[in-house]
């Protein structure tokens, strides 16, 4: 395979105009995952205040009011700055990569979409500051509660949600334009790497739904500042309305946050089973078919408003149905492991347990997807257990198992395994301790949301915070491994992992600043 | 052309680094008004942000455009990157598309379900419990509470200014697509006339757009307070009056850069874009008629 040229070419500039002024998907990349994971320790540092508040029955450390500020903030901060962040810095590292680009498509406008979430959280975060607190309504903000009912501060709250709009709006662009146009010469559609396959539905659903979002915070500031009555029913209005607009977005938002993972975890598999991967056509039409349902299944998470019953019905068959896709990319990643020669190093760990976990997530939400069924488990716990297994095992498990699986190739060094496998261990017991309880005190009856509860729910409640506290300080040792590596681990092979196949594994290791200027050649593999 | 370049890379820049300080700075300087506002605050704060940052974003889009068309004169751009805008510029408008979706959802299910509701029918119709008084027809003249929401004396013939804006606005459709053929005739003479006329189209439209916002809010008692007729109303053609705006700006800078001498009969994506996105405003409009000022 061809290798680079670096013919009119130079590499990064010096200091921190480097990173402010960079058109370097590389260094965007980079940009993307450190923001994420800062913003990661954010989230997660509010994830301690609720738990240390729900580590025993009663109101032992903080206020009602800043419990609900906390449960908001924490949702808005990991769903728009950890999470999406994180998979859009390892599109803009590996998608170049994987399809022999020399850099995204629009590398300015690249570099804008990344600039902006600083500037966007930081307002969000500002309203912590504000008189009357930070926005106190949950992470759905459902009207009236963030428009008659909410404080002050809500205004700057729709703002900064805008502004995470359109940086994904812009970024999401760039990947599409980047995999339907920049693809090395030969390398059809269907030869793309499921990772990059994954992105190309995701930015799709990205910029399908951004804009309904964008909508929908513009409805509510003009609830609260211009005398509108979209949400208010005294007016005609619905705030029904609100949820059915909101969920709109936010059901394909949730499959935004986790389709990437399905890519990097078809990525892993193959490498450390040294096996092509098992049903690639019907991944991707798996992947095609899970992003066209998201948009029909929305009210599902509204069962217990007050739908008609035809409603009902519509939303949980095409609910239902999505667990036929998904199964299939199960299935496929387990036949992928059938009779492979296995090992398992710390990518292989994550990737095993985001398969095993996250089908346990999908699994409740298929209960959850029962209407008769959902009365009862509407806004429990068991909930709140549901689409942190997607999330946490799900999502960012599948994050960190891509950073551990590129990571030797971005910097040229090897992290410490056996730290890697510390950090898988403790992370595994610690997402299973924290969020497994919450499924029994959730069948229970214990509601979400609420800063206090009743006695019966105390052990369970002490188990879950003890397993968050084990799994947010293990996430320091993630730190230091990753500080570590780039700091003194050993240099990696050209080839860190004797099974991978792909561009992205031609380039030298560590990747040169600037790839592919001229494109390679592709098919004779 | 010596050497067409592989694929064009810019170097280091630093207009989206301005780009995302001035949206900042508006979007900020906007919230921090509306809150002062909400708060019997004087705003100046708000609104010295807000200037400022509307003003560092038209020097940001001034600069950004002028780098991208000097680089394009320069030949830098190969057919590749050429195809990169196109398909940018296509889903852009897609994302607008989705962006109008959402208020057309809207303004269907507040017709179609939450009025019908509020009137006592259908399978919700126990809301209607909440103003038995309360009478469910669209237009909706008056709201379930007219205390809170003041009734609209009359709304807007569709027959009179929209009617006349709808045929504006489809007949620069035409002459916008009358002037992009001669472009492709290299016939610079008649591509000017016709831009000419389709600005001067759009213009108007907005002007009457203008008058009847005017009318409205002094005549008719249609306001954006008076329930969810009028804020369905003016949300959409508010929206939509925007982007004609934004159009028709985007047009009038097209036309400066063709009396510059800019755009080649084969080459002239900047033109074409800018009429995508007329189009694109234009389609919208007929929805727009039909769904809020006929049906």
């Amino acid at each position: 395979m061809s290798t680079h040229t670096e013919a009119g070419h130079h590499g990064p500039a010096k200091g921190i105009s480097r990173w402010i002024l960079t058109t370097n998907h590389k260094d965007i990349g980079t940009m993307y995952l450190v923001f994420s994971l800062i913003m990661l320790f954010i989230g997660g540092s509010m994830a301690f205040v609720i738990r240390a508040e729900l580590f025993q029955p009663g109101l032992q450390l903080v206020m009602p009011e800043f419990f609900n500020q906390m449960t908001t903030m924490h949702g808005l901060i990991m769903v728009f700055g950890a999470v999406m962040p994180a998979f859009v810095g390892l599109a803009n590292w590996q998608v170049p990569l994987m399809i022999g680009a020399p850099d995204m498509a629009l590398p300015r406008l690249n570099n804008l979409s990344f600039w902006i979430l600083p500037f966007a959280f930081s307002m969000l975060l500002a309203t912590l500051l504000m008189p009357g607190g930070a926005p106190d309504f949950g992470w759905t903000f459902y009207a009236p509660l963030s428009t008659t009912y909410a404080p002050p501060s809500v205004t700057f709250f729709i703002f900064a949600i805008h502004m995470m709009g359109i940086s994904s709006i812009l970024g999401a662009i760039n990947i599409i334009v980047t995999i339907f146009n920049m693809r090395a010469p030969g390398m059809k559609m269907m030869d793309l790497p499921l990772f990059v396959w994954t992105w190309l539905i995701t930015a799709f659903l990205l910029i399908a739904v951004m804009p309904v979002l964008a909508a929908v915070v513009t409805m509510m500031l003009m609830d609260v500042h211009f005398g509108t009555s979209f949400f208010n029913a005294a007016g005609g209005g619905d705030p029904v309305l609100f949820q059915h607009v909101f969920w709109f977005f936010a059901h394909p938002e949730v499959y935004i946050m986790v389709l990437p993972a399905f890519g990097i975890v078809s990525q892993i598999v193959p490498t450390f089973a040294r096996k092509p991967l098992f049903g690639y056509h019907s991944m991707v039409y798996a992947t095609a078919s899970i992003a066209i349902l998201s948009f029909i299944v929305w009210a599902h998470h509204m069962f217990t408003v007050g739908m008609p019953l035809v409603g009902e019905l519509f939303f949980m068959y095409s609910t239902m149905l999505i667990a036929v896709p998904t199964g299939v990319k199960v299935f496929n990643w387990v036949s992928t492991m059938f009779r492979g020669s296995m090992t398992f190093e710390t990518p292989m760990l994550f990737a095993i347990a985001f398969i095993v976990l996250f089908t346990i997530g999908g699994l409740s939400g298929l209960m959850l997807a029962i209407a008769p069924a959902d009365f009862q488990y509407h806004d429990t716990y068991f909930v709140v257990a549901h689409f942190h297994y997607v999330l946490v095992p799900g999502a960012v498990f599948g994050i960190i198992a891509g950073v551990y699986y590129w990571l030797p190739k971005w910097c040229g060094k090897m992290y410490d395994e056996k730290l890697g496998q510390w950090h898988f261990w403790l992370s595994f017991i610690g997402v299973n301790l924290t969020f497994f309880p919450m499924h029994f005190v959730g069948l229970a009856g214990m509601p979400r949301r609420i800063p206090d509860y009743a006695l019966q729910f105390a052990d369970f409640n002490m188990l879950t915070s003890l397993g968050a506290f084990l799994f947010g300080t293990t996430q320091l040792l993630f730190v230091y491994i990753l500080i570590k590596t780039v700091r003194k681990g050993k240099p990696a092979p050209q080839l860190p992992w004797d099974g991978a196949k792909g561009l992205e594994w031609t380039v030298p290791t560590p990747a040169p600043y600037h790839t592919f200027a001229t494109p390679p050649v592709f098919g004779d593999k | 052309m010596a050497q067409q370049p592989a694929y064009y890379v810019p170097p280091q820049s630093h207009w989206p680094i301005i780009a995302a300080a001035s949206l900042f700075f508006t979007l900020g300087g906007m919230a921090v008004l509306l809150h002062a506002l909400q708060q019997e605050g004087s705003g100046l704060m708000g609104r010295v942000m807000l200037i400022s940052g509307l003003m560092i974003l038209a020097g940001m889009l001034t600069g950004w455009f002028a780098a991208v068309i000097n680089e394009t004169r320069q030949d830098l751009y190969s057919p590749q990157l050429d195809r990169s805008f196109r398909y940018g510029m296509s889903w852009f408008i897609f994302s607008e598309v989705m962006f109008f979706f959402a208020f057309f959802g809207t303004l269907f299910y507040l017709r179609v379900f939450a009025v019908p509701w509020l009137g006592g029918e259908g399978d919700k119709g126990l809301a209607n419990m909440l103003w038995p008084q309360f009478n469910a027809v669209w237009p909706l003249l008056e709201a379930p509470n007219p205390e809170q929401f003041p009734p609209i004396k009359e709304i807007i013939d569709p027959w009179h200014i929209p009617f006349l804006n709808t045929i504006l606005l489809l007949s620069s459709s035409v002459t916008l697509w009358f002037s992009h053929k001669a472009l492709k005739r290299n016939d610079r003479d008649r591509t000017k006339l016709w831009l000419g006329i389709t600005i001067l189209l759009g213009l108007t439209f907005l002007a009457l757009q203008i008058y009847e916002y005017a009318k409205a809010y002094n005549e008719l008692d249609l306001t954006l307070r008076s329930g969810v007729y009028g804020a369905t109303f003016f949300m959409l053609t508010g929206f939509h009056g925007a982007h004609v705006t934004i159009g028709s700006l985007i047009l009038i800078v097209i036309l400066f850069r063709v009396y510059l001498g800019h755009f080649s009969a084969e080459k002239h994506f900047g033109f074409e874009a800018g009429a995508w996105y007329w189009h694109f405003v234009d389609v919208v409009w007929i929805f727009l008629f039909t769904t809020v000022y006929l049906l």
